[in-house]
């Protein structure tokens, strides 16, 4: 017979302190979004918007590239094609940022008013140790699931920082939404939004949910959140690791501040 | 429609043709089976409908392809009842009438859906649009019967679908499932591009079984186009396809641990499959291994250096996890008997993969239609008879061990050289089709794609996938058992909604 109870106490820990501690974020390798260098752009190329699946990727000939990474699938394709090292392959996959615009790159960066992002709440501060979050599935692919699963993990071990999921959204402050949302999913995502308490916020995870992903519009699906629900926190990535997301919840709460600040992008 | 024969036939021939392909024998036979049936636009206004057929071991593969009249064919879901939701997807999504047919309700787009044209006949495809409707059950009458309704946003981190109890104290009478809430219309998104972004998509349709619809999707479109990889190629392709499996393995097995209430072992089990996507993420780039599989080849070429080391690091505990899960007695007490599904029931209803070697039927495509590199390789085929949630779960278990040993056999194989190719290996197949088989964790993935004339962009990209099957199989093993076993018996299933849906 098995002791498990003996067992677990003879393992020791095995979570990590990252990010307030000590500790890795265990996404060694893993690539991130790419990065635009506008100055180094070939001026009668565009061989990056003919590839990019999800439409990530806008300009013409006259108009210099924008890259909307709310709508980018990190599938690399455009660091491949890209001839002069324009768009690269980078690590970079912390994107949690509080407006819509912020997640614009290159040429489109200044130019606001093509996200229309509903007026949001502010975390207000006593929620920053402890928040309860209800996670809806609206058409995800099942990546988005198998990376929030991995937080509760004895690596990632979320309940450390004092966020839990729950089922009831009534006891939640947060609404977790996965997936482009699906013409059948509309409506079961608004009835669970209006089964919360206020004050409640809403976090749109994976680039699904920020801007459509591969798999937005069509017959059977919305372009993500925009115009559905108002937004607190943005998070692009296919699918966002479980890093990424937990930065991204911090960002959310006031304790980590947005990193998604690269430098080309600062200007 | 390479690798198999096709042959033309008209409507009325169908049930009599099936009939004598595939005799009702007393014995079932897994390699002689309806697969599935599709279908396409044919030109402007024509429709063909696709019957897939496998007629034995070492048989080739047969296509009855029909041009329907006035959108209207003999149903074969009474004698073959896997073809039932085949049927009704094609009634959903391009509007034809499957005469005869015993239950033509909505399957794909639900109850209240409208759409001005079924959206696969349409170019662009109009938003349907939804009306809150209830699914077509039955009435029941007597007022002790208790009726539950869970879903679609359910308790924990989940996919959603809503689910259908009607019970009397802890007895189920009947279980309703409804599907496709994520229905995304993913098929349609391959209509008009390239190879190249189909892979994007292909890896998308069931995330955590990226490798599988990947592979499957460029064995389709190589068929097509008549490209054999090199053989680093196909070696790499069979390391990151097993990969995938172990992590999707280890994952089932927290799954079954936490749903008999064991929080140490699904914390074993999350941590051995966290450490299997740290070593994916590190090794590709990606936790789930996308990015790497093209068209003819590979993106990118894989250094496997360390990979040997890690997994040689990581086994032991693997099988002292999997030994103890084994060994725990209140585990086994929740599987032994749970959701039984008999080798008939399994046959009929098209279950596949780990379900169907679990209820006796002895398949696995990497054995039996062997792809890549699986042909040079030795490995068991692990079957059990029993059917039920134990048996499915030993049949994973002996799966873990093999996708190791199959991953450190690729390794030391490994041969130098290019990684893809894009020279025709023979003409491309002159009606621009091909099959892509693979078996994914969950089971057989299969690709039929449709290229244009050219051989450029996609015309119709048909994904049979897994859980599709097995979600079809599963409410099956429901009906006449409890409420408490419910949780513990969709776990040992390991299906995907994303994948079925799609």
């Amino acid at each position: 017979m098995v002791n498990w109870a003996w067992f677990g106490l003879s393992r020791g820990g095995l979570t990590t302190g990252w990010p307030e501690g000590a500790g890795g974020h265990g996404q060694e390798g893993v690539l991130g979004m790419p990065r635009l260098h506008l100055e180094r752009c070939a001026p009668t190329c565009r061989d990056c918007i003919s590839v990019c699946p999800s439409g990530a990727i806008t300009g013409s000939l006259e108009e210099p590239v924008t890259l909307d990474y709310g709508r980018c699938v990190v599938c690399q394709r455009c660091t491949e094609v890209c001839p002069t090292g324009a768009l690269e392959k980078t690590t970079d996959w912390a994107f949690g940022v509080r407006t819509r615009e912020a997640l614009l790159a290159g040429g489109g960066r200044t130019g606001s008013g093509n996200a229309e992002t509903l007026p949001s709440n502010r975390v207000p501060r006593g929620f920053g140790r402890s928040l309860h979050i209800r996670h809806v599935d609206a058409g995800s692919c099942n990546g988005c699931e198998s990376e929030l699963e991995a937080l509760l993990n004895p690596f990632y071990n979320l309940h450390r920082l004092g966020i839990f999921f729950t089922a009831s959204p009534r006891s939640a402050d947060l609404l977790l939404v996965t997936g482009p949302v699906t013409m059948a999913m509309k409506e079961p995502l608004l009835e669970t939004y209006r089964a919360m308490p206020e004050p409640r916020f809403v976090m749109a995870t994976g680039t699904c949910a920020t801007g459509g992903g591969i798999a937005g519009g069509g017959y059977s699906c919305h372009q993500g959140l925009e115009g559905i629900l108002p937004v607190d926190l943005w998070l692009p990535g296919c699918p966002p690791n479980p890093a990424a997301i937990m930065d991204a919840l911090l960002v959310l709460l006031g304790r980590r501040s947005e990193r998604c600040a690269l430098p080309e992008r600062a200007g | 429609m390479r690798p198999c024969t096709s042959r033309v036939i008209r409507a009325e021939e169908l049930p009599k043709l099936l009939d004598e392909f595939l005799p009702a024998a007393a014995c079932p036979d897994p390699h002689r089976r309806l697969r599935m049936a599709y279908a396409r636009k044919a030109g402007e206004t024509d429709l063909e409908v696709l019957y897939y057929l496998s007629l034995g071991k070492g048989r080739t593969d047969l296509f009855l392809r029909v041009s329907p009249e006035r959108n209207v064919m003999p149903s074969v879901a009474n004698r073959f009842p896997s073809l039932s939701w085949y049927e009704r997807e094609m009634h959903d999504l391009f509007g034809i009438d499957f005469a005869g047919h015993p239950e033509l309700h909505p399957l794909v787009l639900h109850e209240g859906a409208t759409t001005l044209r079924p959206p696969l006949l349409g170019q662009a495809g109009a938003p349907i649009h939804y009306r809150t409707s209830p699914p077509s059950v039955p009435t029941m009458h007597a007022t002790e019967i208790q009726r539950l309704p869970f879903g679609p946003v359910r308790a924990d981190i989940v996919e959603s679908a809503q689910f259908l109890f009607y019970y009397i104290g802890e007895g189920i009478l009947h279980f309703h499932q409804r599907l496709f809430y994520k229905h995304r219309g993913m098929e349609k998104r391959f209509e008009g591009v390239s190879p190249m972004a189909g892979i994007i998509l292909a890896e998308r349709v069931s995330g955590t079984d990226s490798v599988a619809h990947a592979l499957a999707f460029c064995q389709a479109c190589e068929m097509a186009l008549g490209l054999l990889p090199p053989p680093r190629a196909l070696g790499i392709r069979t390391i990151l396809a097993e990969l995938e499996r172990l992590a999707n393995h280890l994952h089932y097995f927290a799954e079954l641990a936490r749903m008999t209430t064991l929080r140490v072992a699904a914390a074993q089990g999350a941590w051995l499959e966290e450490q299997v996507r740290q070593i994916n993420g590190a090794l590709t780039g990606s936790r789930f291994l996308r990015g790497f599989l093209g068209v003819g080849g590979l993106r990118r070429d894989l250094e496997p250096s360390g990979l040997a080391s890690r997994l040689t690091d990581l086994e032991p505990g693997i099988s002292d996890f999997l030994d103890k899960l084994a060994d725990t007695r209140s585990y086994l007490d929740r599987l032994i008997g749970t959701g039984r599904l008999s080798t008939d029931v399994a046959m009929d209803q098209g279950a596949t993969g780990p379900v169907e070697r679990a209820s006796g039927l002895d398949r696995d495509l990497r054995r039996d239609r062997p792809y890549g590199s699986y042909g040079m390789l030795e490995f068991r085929v692990p079957q059990e008879s029993e059917g039920d949630a134990l048996a499915r779960a030993q049949v994973r278990r002996a799966e873990v061990t093999e996708s190791l040993a199959l991953v450190r056999e690729s390794l030391a194989r490994l041969e130098s050289g290019p990684i893809t190719t894009d020279q025709p290996d023979e003409g491309p197949d002159p009606a621009g089709e091909g099959l892509g088989a693979v078996e994914g964790t969950r089971g057989g993935l299969y690709y039929a794609v449709h290229f244009d004339p050219d051989g450029k962009c996609l015309l119709r990209v048909k994904i049979k996938e897994p859980s599709f099957s097995n979600w079809r199989v599963f409410p099956f093993t429901v009906k006449d058992t409890n409420l408490m076993d419910y949780a513990i018996n969709e776990a040992s299933f390991g299906l995907s909604i994303a994948g079925a849906d799609r």
